[in-house]
């Protein structure tokens, strides 16, 4: 009796094990670099501070992440293609800033109201430069070959990615750069509990709230919006139901394009330094992002940047800098192995 | 004789009196002259396009991080082959120069084997992870590989294996590298490039033999009915894991052998030379002769390094200043790999020298949507 039902209960502790880890694996995954370091910090220094620190600045960076991911998200709805090029649109996006600023002469000693309206005014040239960028980008590189391999595109699209870094490094020069630092971003803002909140963060965070915000209201809410959402989910039924499947493509990339042109702004005030090559790094990050969020949807792109943002900046503080890309690219790989689908996988047919 | 044996024929001898042109080449040109540099160069490209080509062509699946098998096979050479570990005290088979030298010192055949073993293992746990994957996905984890290991090359001086023995020596590269030793014949040196290309050239012609029978072998149509279509291959009892994973193994070893031979050849195993534009450099040189199409990817990978090598530093780099523009040309030279790719796959997707198999596919693509037509037309 208790022979027979001991190999039918060990399969079935195994499966409840296998169950519980496939649902929140990854969650302990990420979870085990912020627990270990706060434990760390609570037996050495005796408060989260430093830690939360941590939190604060990665937030910060990861809302750059959420609107370069939400791209890739977008894109990848729509056509299933993961548009290479896409992070560098964002270092095109961070090089138009700089350039703005020179042309209408921002300067950080300008008053608040000056300094609004000028930076509101690049955010807006931004958007259009890179937004149509990517635009044009679909209709050369990846329109005509809509139906060929899915190799061929993303071949195209590694092609233009090396275009634009090209470009970067003609406009600007192989070497990083310093831009002004307008807004002061590491001048100390209030703090809450031992945590400094800075001008960068609260720019940040500004600027990323609202625009996913108007994101996700224009693709839930907009007629367009629904186009989008219909092509995502079956194109062939979408152009029989009368929605032109080609002007919906373009539109995603253009709000994908949008996006990442925002991030580059926010991202050339936050680090204050520019190079033609961030782009490719931001693109593999603003991925792993949009993955690990599960590819698809935005939500899930918007919480990816977030984690990833934080596990980064975790990384800098404590292993170092030149570390911190090989650990993001090592939780891509995981991701990709033991959860393809992602956080939030389970709407990814939503593409919203 | 029947008139396919007589093409046959035809086509052996050709390539014999090509294969002798190709041998004596060297001889017409000065020993230490550039061409002959650009001429090695090519060859060992060819070899790893070669073994790309076995990944991406044959097989399918698109690797993004190919350069990490030029890196693992560099290393090796780095750490068998040259005074980088100074404490250890180990000579196999080498000459008479580098048993004087302390550092491990392992004969350049001994080392390309083991080079070709590392990177057949790394290239089957590159591989793994993957298996599951859709093309793409493949693309971006063996992307993600390539970078991990270009970040391990460059902080792999803070790893300590043991004590006094780091892992790379970064940015500053293992330098120098043992010249290859060969038994019988003289030590080769810098100056004298002929011997370099001769055995660049017996690399190639090796790895272009396997790849030829690999084609045409029951493994090779295995990987060529995987790259088809996955999910009948499969119902037709091709054990997909076993197949994909030869692909990934066969592949990285050529890869591992060319790195080995550069590593020797350029005599530094350096960081910088493992970034990722360098996996794009072998991936156009397989795109632009053809994915899958053998004689194409020689072509693919001789066009290259020579508008690399040759044509953008040296023939064209005055062109943007005699039109009045301000930048050297060999900074754009990427530029121009992603342009070619881009353009290559609009205009003319099956390469230069179109694999015969997969004109036909591009073809029939074409001819389904006459046959639409047809319907409508009466």
């Amino acid at each position: 009796m208790e022979a027979a039902s001991l190999p039918a209960a060990k399969p079935k502790a195994l499966r409840v094990v296998q169950d519980w880890l496939s649902k929140y694996g990854l969650i302990v995954v990420l979870l085990a670099m912020p627990v270990y370091y706060g434990i760390q910090d609570l037996s050495d220094e005796g408060d989260l501070s430093r830690l939360g620190g941590n939190i604060v600045d990665g937030l910060s960076n990861g809302s750059i992440w959420a609107l370069v991911a939400i791209g890739y998200t977008l894109v990848y709805g729509i056509i299933e293609l993961i548009n290479f090029a896409h992070g560098d649109v964002f270092m095109i996006g961070s090089f138009t800033a700089a350039g703005f600023f020179g042309t209408i002469g921002l300067t950080a000693g300008m008053g608040i109201p000056g300094l609004a309206l000028g930076l509101f005014l690049t955010l807006l040239v931004c958007m259009l430069t890179t937004g149509a960028l990517n635009v044009m980008i679909e209709r050369v590189a990846y329109r005509p070959l809509r139906g060929a391999p899915v190799l061929a595109p993303l071949i195209t699209a590694v092609g233009f990615s090396f275009i634009l870094q090209n470009v970067g490094l003609l406009w600007r020069g192989g070497s990083q750069e310093g831009i002004g630092d307008l807004i002061n971003s590491q001048n100390t803002l209030f703090t809450i509990t031992g945590v400094e909140i800075t001008n960068g963060d609260l720019l940040a965070m500004g600027t990323t709230i609202p625009l996913v915000i108007l994101m996700v209201m224009f693709i839930t809410r907009s007629r367009l919006g629904k186009a989008m959402r219909a092509t995502a989910q079956d194109p062939e039924a979408a152009r029989l139901m009368g929605i032109n499947v080609d002007t919906t493509i373009s539109l995603t990339f253009l709000l994908g394009g949008m996006l990442a042109g925002a991030a580059g702004l926010i991202y050339a005030l936050y680090q204050t330094t520019i190079w033609y090559a961030q782009g490719f790094t931001a693109g593999l990050i603003a991925f792993t992002a949009a993955v690990m969020g599960g590819i698809g949807n935005i939500k899930g792109a918007v919480l990816g940047g977030l984690i990833i943002g934080i596990i980064q900046q975790i990384a800098d503080n404590r292993i170092g800098t030149e570390w911190t890309p090989a650990i993001v690219f090592a939780y891509l790989v995981l991701i990709m192995v033991f959860k393809p689908s992602g956080l939030l996988g389970e709407q990814t047919r939503e593409a919203g | 004789m029947t008139a396919a044996m007589g093409n046959r024929n035809v086509k052996i001898a050709i390539f014999l009196v090509g294969l002798f042109i190709v041998a004596i080449l060297p001889l017409f040109f000065n020993e230490s002259s550039g061409f002959i540099d650009d001429c090695t160069l090519a060859l060992a490209y060819i070899v790893m396009a070669l073994g790309l080509n076995i990944i991406v062509g044959f097989a399918g699946l698109l690797d993004l991080g190919y350069v990490a098998f030029f890196a693992i096979g560099a290393y090796t050479m780095g750490w068998f082959a040259s005074g980088f570990y100074a404490e250890a005290d180990i000579h196999v088979f080498v000459g008479e120069f580098a048993s004087s030298i302390p550092g491990i010192h392992v004969n350049f055949l001994i080392v390309l084997i083991i080079a070709a073993a590392f990177t057949t293992l790394a290239g089957i746990v590159i591989g793994l992870p993957t298996l599951r994957l859709r093309g793409d996905y493949i693309a971006i984890v063996t992307l993600a590989f390539g970078e991990i290991i270009h970040r391990i090359a460059i902080n792999g001086d803070e790893v300590q294996i043991a004590e006094g023995f780091p892992l790379t020596n970064g940015r500053q590269g293992i330098t120098p590298v043992d010249k290859i030793d060969l038994p019988f014949i003289e030590p080769f040196t810098s100056l004298n490039l002929r011997p370099w290309y001769w055995v660049a050239l017996a690399l190639a012609l090796f790895v272009l033999f396997v790849n030829f029978r690999l084609r045409d072998s029951r493994l090779g149509r295995a990987w060529i009915a995987l790259r088809e279509d996955e999910v009948a291959a499969i119902s037709m009892g091709i054990p997909a894991v076993k197949t994909k994973l030869l692909a990934y193994g066969t592949g990285a070893a050529f890869g591992g052998m060319s790195g080995a031979f550069l590593a020797s050849y350029l005599n530094t195993v350096n960081a910088d030379q493992f970034a990722f534009s360098f996996s794009i450099f072998v991936l156009a040189m397989v795109i632009l002769g053809g994915l899958g199409s053998i004689w194409g990817v020689v072509l693919g990978a001789v066009a290259l390094t020579f508008i690399n090598y040759r044509l953008i530093p040296d023939v064209l780099n005055d062109v943007p200043n005699k039109v009045g523009l301000d930048f050297d040309l060999s900074e754009l030279s990427f530029g121009i790999f992603g342009f070619l790719l881009v353009i290559m796959m609009v205009l003319r997707p099956e390469g230069l020298i179109p694999e015969r198999r997969r004109q036909m596919e591009l073809e029939q693509g074409i001819g389904t949507g006459d046959t639409e037509l047809d319907l409508v037309e009466p």
